[in-house]
């Protein structure tokens, strides 16, 4: 697409939309949010970047590919169930510190959990996506 | 007693695993395995002999009423005694038969399942551990069957055998279940003490049905019988210890134990009787037409099994007892039968009788082998044969009126034809002049031709002596059949009575016609017609339609659209839905309890209508993509109104991510066409509004009924005091509810690695929806 103004445009969206995103992750504990609606707006972020500059400049801001970002996830979420193992409580057991942050609320399993759920779904989402537009698309034009 | 009956299989299983080292002669030791079991069992002969059965009981899930039970009494003792003395001939044989075959550790591995299965099957208390057995034998039978895989004739005839006897198995399954029910656990002494209950229950009917079916089809009874020649595509060794001695008596024996439970009724007696004489009468005259050595010995096998069935079913005493000799006679014969027509087999490689003459001059052991079965098979006084046919002709003449000459002539016939059949094979191919090419046929390898000349000894002894065995194993083998005992002589000669005359007509019969055709088999020509009433023709058509039908159904159904799957699962779903709501839900709106209409929401009902409409009649894929997103749009705002934020949030960002998936996937496709007529439109609308309206009236309802909020409560209670957290959905998706989330996002990476592989995978061949 070559509007200059959503290019202009997307390249100032895209770090504000990113650090929404985190902003949605982090309240979700409080407020309407949480890991699943920030993941989505992270990728939703890197889209209109991608609709704006081409798919490869937006595949390019990575550095390793974005599906890297699955593994670590689960990882997390998995560990996050097997912390408390450690202290002697059952599998996925709560566990919170007492003290809480000033802007983030309290600590705990929960919200690492959270944070892995996010990463997963921005995996998730910009693999597909970018595994779609990269696919070659000859034979269906034939 | 279970390491004796189990060993078969330790065996087999070491045999696959260490297989490789065995191969050559040293397999021929695997059969002192059988050999072992044999003299165990002897052990128990003189406990059996004062009439008590041994019983063994070892528990297996005893909750469920199955239990490795084992009695040894007179009938299991035969049958295992048999099946094991035969079975190390065998197993010699073979070893010798077999040497130069690769695969020769798989055939002992099969062999070895066999015996096993086989043994457990005749010492079985417990009617399911019975089963368990029957059908094992059924499989190695498969395997063995097809043992030479490469054949494609071997494999059909294993293919059939397998259909009919484990069609048979399956029906014998329901009548054993049947039985413990009526009987209350499932052993077998238990309900021999309670027959009575047996016969006046109402499912007795059914259940000798089903019993019978299970028998008739493992011992090849008429109409069920045609799978049996078919088998002789094994090697000969499996046909002789198999086909001939072993499990095809399976169903024999299963009638005999279960006399003194289900027999003396008027079904029982009659049944028996009518199929035993015909399958008798069909097979005996068949065997007249074959020229194959091992046809002949397979149709002859019916005949004999018919006799059995014959007999078990006039039921008298005598009866009883000429069956039960019967029995030993006839596996010795026709054992010793089929290993000659082995060695002949595989020495000159012709199975065909009009081309075999004269071989006495180069197998002479073989050829006394066979004579000596072949004179046992045709009841020559001395032999065990004739005591068995004299035991015959005195059961049919005992029995009651007018029976007596209709049971005596079939009889007769039936054992004049097999008598011929016997010398068919044991004498023809001996005798005569010796064709030039078998002259340099080398000397047959002594295992090859010991185990029949033992099985015919055998039977000129016990045909000499057979007071060694009339008080001994034959009373107690009665005593299991009858229920009571029946004092028993086995002389040689009883007297010059009408039995004797009868034995001496059939011999003299049988050895002039013979003679006259010069051993001959009948002109095949002549049965040809009737093939196309064979049951085994009868079965083939049915398969072909069968087949046909699949076919046909698999084309109409499976014909690889994807639209269509859908309809027929839609259409489906809507019906069955449909018709349970309506007809037994009685359907109704409160009208008391509809909220108020407020005025944004028809505005955006408004909208959703009109994308809808956009989206079906647009022709550009794309503005149809973008109406649907709309769709979605607004039930997101539905969400916001009903107070339900994360959902709303959640809906929003992914109806946005899915347009845009639909969009880079669609971009590439041609323009939109008309592809499709008016008909067809108007078919997939019809379709999509029913299926829509009758889910929008399943959901309405779902209102109506109470709703049970206790779990909400407690999640709306204990979020901040148990999670720390304000907001009740997210704790429930993290913490309350945590594992089921951690599942779900597993999901949805292998969705993202399925989409992955999918694309980056380059499929050579395009598919074209």
């Amino acid at each position: 697409m070559n509007s200059v103004i959503l290019k202009t445009a997307s390249s100032y969206l895209l770090p504000l939309l990113l650090l929404f995103s985190v902003f949605i992750l982090l309240r979700g504990h409080y407020l309407s949010g949480g890991g699943f609606v920030g993941g989505l707006v992270a990728s939703i972020a890197f889209v209109l970047h991608a609709f704006a500059h081409g798919f490869d400049q937006a595949k390019a801001i990575f550095k390793r590919n974005p599906g890297a970002l699955i593994p670590i996830g689960l990882f997390l979420c998995f560990s996050m169930g097997v912390v408390p193992m450690l202290f002697g409580e059952p599998f996925m057991q709560g566990l919170w510190m007492e003290q809480s942050m000033p802007v983030i609320g309290s600590i705990g399993t929960a919200l690492f959990f959270d944070i892995g759920v996010f990463f997963v779904v921005i995996g998730v989402t910009l693999t597909i996506l970018f595994t779609i537009s990269e696919s070659d698309l000859e034979q269906e034009e034939a | 007693m279970l390491f004796a009956v189990l060993s078969g299989f330790f065996i087999a299983i070491s045999l696959l695993l260490l297989g490789k080292y065995f191969k050559g002669r040293i397999i021929a030791l695997i059969g002192l395995l059988p050999l072992g079991i044999f003299t165990y069992l002897l052990s128990f002969l003189p406990l059996v002999n004062a009439g008590q059965s041994q019983l063994f009981h070892y528990s297996w899930v005893p909750s469920m009423g199955i239990n490795l039970d084992f009695q040894l009494d007179g009938l299991g003792l035969l049958f295992g005694l048999m099946i094991t003395g035969i079975g190390s001939l065998i197993f010699l044989y073979a070893a010798a038969y077999l040497k130069h075959h690769i695969h020769v550790d798989r055939f002992f591995v099969y062999l070895s399942v066999f015996m096993a299965s086989m043994l457990g099957l005749v010492l079985a208390d417990n009617v399911l551990m019975l089963f368990i057995f029957w059908e094992l034998t059924s499989i190695s039978s498969f395997f063995l069957i097809g043992f030479n895989n490469e054949d494609e004739g071997a494999r059909k005839s294993a293919l059939l055998s397998l259909s009919i006897t484990g069609g048979g198995g399956f029906f014998l399954l329901v009548a054993f279940i049947l039985l413990g029910n009526i009987s209350g656990n499932y052993s077998i002494q238990d309900m021999i003490s309670s027959s009575e209950v047996f016969k006046n229950n109402g499912f007795y009917p059914l259940l000798l049905g089903f019993l019978f079916l299970g028998a008739f089809t493992k011992s090849a009874q008429f109409p069920f019988h045609f799978w049996l020649p078919n088998a002789m595509k094994a090697p000969t060794p499996v046909s002789a210890y198999l086909h001939s001695a072993t499990m095809v008596k399976a169903g024999i024996y299963l009638l005999a134990r279960f006399t003194p439970v289900l027999g003396g009724h008027v079904y029982w007696n009659n049944t028996l009787m009518i199929v035993g004489a015909v399958t008798m009468l069909y097979a005996a005259l068949h065997a007249l037409f074959r020229s194959d050595l091992k046809s002949i010995l397979a149709y002859s096998t019916i005949a004999s099994l018919g006799m059995l069935v014959f007999l078990l079913g006039i039921g008298s005493e005598k009866a009883l007892l000429a069956a039960s000799v019967f029995i030993l006679v006839h596996a010795l014969y026709k054992a010793g039968l089929f290993l000659t027509a082995g060695v002949i087999d595989y020495k000159t490689g012709i199975r065909d009788i009009r081309k075999l003459s004269g071989l006495r001059k180069v197998m002479k052991p073989v050829a006394i082998g066979g004579l000596l079965a072949a004179l046992s098979s045709a009841g020559l006084p001395l032999t065990f044969g004739f005591i068995g046919k004299d035991l015959i002709y005195e059961a049919t003449l005992g029995a009651s009126g007018n029976l007596v000459w209709i049971l005596t002539t079939i009889a007769f016939v039936s054992n004049i034809c097999l008598l011929i059949a016997g010398l068919m094979v044991g004498l023809k191919p001996f005798f005569g002049e010796i064709p030039q090419k078998f002259e340099r046929i080398k000397k047959v390898s002594k295992s090859l031709w010991m185990p029949g000349m033992v099985l015919g000894i055998l039977a000129v002894i016990f045909g000499i002596f057979p007071m060694a065995m009339d008080k001994n194993l034959i009373a107690a083998i009665a005593k299991s059949i009858n229920g009571g005992t029946i004092d028993i002589s086995l002389k040689l000669w009883h007297g010059f009575n009408f039995v004797i005359l009868l034995s001496m007509l059939t011999l003299a019969l049988g050895f002039t016609f013979y003679f006259l055709r010069k051993g001959q088999p009948l002109n095949q020509e002549k049965l040809i017609k009737a093939e196309s009433f064979s049951p085994q023709h009868l079965t083939e058509i049915i398969t072909e339609k069968i087949a046909h039908l699949a076919f046909k159904y698999t084309r109409l159904l499976h014909n690889g659209y994807l639209r269509y799957y859908l309809i027929v699962i839609i259409v489906f779903l809507t019906g069955l839905l449909g018709y349970r709501l309506f007809s037994e839900v009685s359907l109704s709106i409160n009208h008391a309890q509809l909220s108020e209409i407020r005025f944004y929401e028809v505005v955006f009902f408004a909208i959703i209508v009109l994308a809808i409409f956009k989206t079906v009649f647009t022709p550009s894929r794309l503005t149809a993509i973008a109406s649907m997103g709309i769709v979605g749009y607004c039930m997101c705002l539905i969400f916001v109104f009903y107070g339900a934020p994360d959902l709303a949030m959640t809906q929003f960002t992914i109806d946005t991510l899915t347009v845009v998936l639909f969009v880079l996937v669609l971009f590439r496709l041609p323009a939109f066409k008309k592809y499709q007529n008016l008909k067809t439109q108007l078919r997939d609308g019809a379709i999509a509004l029913s299926f829509g309206t009758l889910i929008s009236i399943i959901a309405l309802q779902a209102f109506n009924q109470p709703a049970n909020k206790v779990i909400s409560q407690f999640y709306g209670d204990n979020a901040y005091v148990l999670a720390k957290g304000k907001n009740v959905v997210n704790v429930i998706l993290v913490d309350f509810r945590g594992f089921d989330t951690m599942v779900e996002i597993i999901v949805l990476s292998i969705a993202a690695i399925g989409v992955y592989s999918l694309l980056k995978l380059k499929v050579k061949a395009p598919e074209k929806e």
